[in-house]
């Protein structure tokens, strides 16, 4: 037997025991999957999105399944920065793995506000920064598909926060590349790829979308494809790292992220069916590296080779 | 406590209507159950991109967990097809159910249709008798009167078709029940089934001023309280207008606390 290769990597200085995190919605706030799975065991946890005041989100049905994926309009409800802050950093702080805050705003300056509020809280390791949510009429996608308003918001945040800033990139815009300098020129330390993809899905019945927002946010393994090939356009495009994410249920899924050259992954809508799947996607990364005689995780990160 | 475990099929029967029942060996969890409450099922016949299925716990016997329900959706048609000794992953038990404690008040369940299993398993919890009023569209659809009866309730059933008890809504026999009642402890209801039985029986609550619970139904996602998908529009003390997660301060909610026209 090999010795176990080495699983840590180093995203935007935040040094994680392994490179796989649990994608922000899909996790709550930690405490929900406390009871089904070691959280230390994680390289990170990337909690649902914070505003600066409580917010309600949309109103149901909020959720559908498709064949190959889950559609949703959440409307990123939740609790408001300072009762996160008092209610969930206490646990978030008690465990041994990277704590990453998704924030938004519905303003540029609310986006800002959020930042510099999270600058001083203990044990807040990094701040992924919501700029592609397609369920927000006012704010979310509108600050992230447009590039110039994409670098304003990115800059405003980084002159008030001095976290690690992580902006999240839709999927919809037409050169993902261009957007990845943008957020690397306006002071981003990482990108997240990909949000998920807006979609649709109707009830002919009643000939009404199924969601009561309409459109929502399409994610699983229909997307993984989509988000691998903005992964394999960015990472090509910027120095900065990339955590990909997108329909990630197994190693080989997270595999193709990292030769495509993210530097993490995240999981999200797989571990609604099976809470412990970013726990595997770990064990079978490790396997494959031994299987290929690689010492670290970091020898296969964006070895894709291209004819 | 949430569970997960990799429960053994010991049994799996139909017995009439279509309905049908399936019994797990999951020792962990049959133990923590408590009535109301419900488990959230993979299964493994079904797509890896599909999500769970929630089902109420109809029963929770020493090792023993079972579960009620009619093949209507793509899950349970799958499901149907389940045999002994196949392995199910199930996350339970999740969810806030309803209280079987002793309380100086009449306990009065009203189910429509296999909305029937919880309120049998909380009949079995409690050391009070009490009334049920099980509603239904025809006979076949009328299950578990004989759990009630065996533990001394009384029973009253409605078909809509007059195939069994009385013809017409569990409501319309509910309320005769309510106009002719002896004197006697408060009625508390408890009540699992279709929204618009729910709606009808806040309606009665807030009439008489009695405390009614009811377990609701919504679609749901990881069921366990990360996803916020299963909202249900509450009212709090304080007048305060949220929206709570029916897998985890749900599935069963007080009737009062219900906000069922939200603009």
């Amino acid at each position: 037997m090999s010795k176990a290769p080495d699983m840590a990597v180093t995203i935007a200085g935040i040094r994680m025991k392994n490179p796989v995190l649990l994608a922000s919605g899909t996790c709550g706030y930690g405490p929900e999957y406390a009871d089904l799975i070691d959280l230390n065991a994680l390289g990170g946890i990337t909690v649902k999105g914070i505003l600066a005041v409580p917010w309600e989100g949309n109103t149901p049905i909020r959720l559908t399944e498709t064949p190959a994926g889950l559609l949703n309009a959440i409307g990123l409800q939740n609790p408001g920065m300072e009762k996160f802050i008092s209610e969930y950093m206490p646990f978030l702080r008690r465990h041994q793995t990277a704590v990453i805050v998704n924030i938004w705003g519905r303003t540029m300056e609310e986006y800002g506000e959020v930042a510099a509020r999270f600058d001083d809280v203990e044990g807040v390791h990094a701040l992924e920064l919501n700029i592609s949510c397609p369920n927000l009429k006012a704010g979310g996608m509108e600050f992230g598909t447009d590039p110039k308003t994409a670098a304003q918001v990115i800059s405003l945040v980084r002159k008030r926060t001095r976290l690690p800033l992580i902006p999240k990139l839709s999927p919809t815009v037409h050169a993902i590349a261009q957007f990845a300098r943008v957020a690397e020129e306006s002071g981003a330390d990482a990108i997240s790829l990909i949000n998920s993809v807006p979609a649709m899905v109707i009830d002919v019945e009643r000939r009404r979308p199924v969601l009561s927002n309409g459109v929502g946010g399409l994610t699983g393994a229909a997307i993984r494809p989509i988000a691998v090939r903005l992964v394999w356009q960015a990472a090509r495009a910027v120095k900065i790292p990339i955590i990909g994410m997108g329909g990630i249920s197994c190693g080989r899924d997270a595999l193709e992220f990292l030769i495509a050259g993210a530097s993490a992954v995240a999981v999200g809508t797989a571990t609604f069916l099976d809470p412990g799947t970013a726990l595997r996607v770990v064990s079978e990364i490790e396997t494959y590296l031994q299987k290929h005689n690689l010492a670290s995780v970091r020898d296969v990160i964006g070895t894709l080779e291209v004819s | 406590m949430r569970l997960i475990e990799e429960a053994t099929v010991l049994e799996h029967v139909a017995f009439g209507g279509g309905y049908r029942r399936i019994v797990f060996r999951a020792p962990n969890i049959s133990r923590a159950a408590a009535p109301g409450q419900f488990v959230h099922v993979r299964i493994p016949q079904l797509s890896r991109e599909a999500l769970r299925r929630p089902f109420s716990i109809y029963r929770a016997d020493g090792d023993e967990l079972h579960v009620m329900y009619k093949p209507v959706g793509r899950g349970t048609h799958v499901m149907e097809h389940a045999h002994r000794g196949d392995v199910y992953s199930l996350i339970g038990p999740l969810g806030h159910g309803f209280s079987a404690e002793d309380r100086d008040t009449l306990p009065v369940c009203v189910a429509g249709g296999y909305g029937v299993a919880p309120l049998s398993f909380l009949a079995k919890r409690m050391r009070r008798k009490g009334v049920v009023f099980i509603g239904a569209r025809a006979a076949p659809d009328i299950l578990c009167t004989d759990d009630f009866a065996s533990v001394g309730w009384d029973v009253h059933v409605a078909t809509e078709d007059g195939s069994l008890g009385e013809r017409g809504l569990i409501t319309d026999a509910l309320d005769r029940w309510i106009a002719t009642r002896p004197a006697g402890p408060t009625p508390e209801i408890f009540a699992c089934g279709p929204e618009g039985l729910m709606r009808a029986l806040t309606l009665r609550a807030e009439k008489h001023g009695w405390q009614a619970w009811l377990s609701l139904d919504r679609p749901m996602g990881c069921g366990i309280g990360a996803c916020l998908s299963c909202v249900q529009r509450l009212r709090g003390p304080d007048g305060k207008e949220y929206w709570a997660r029916c897998c985890t301060e749900g599935p069963v909610f007080a009737a009062r606390e219900l906000v069922w026209e939200h603009a």
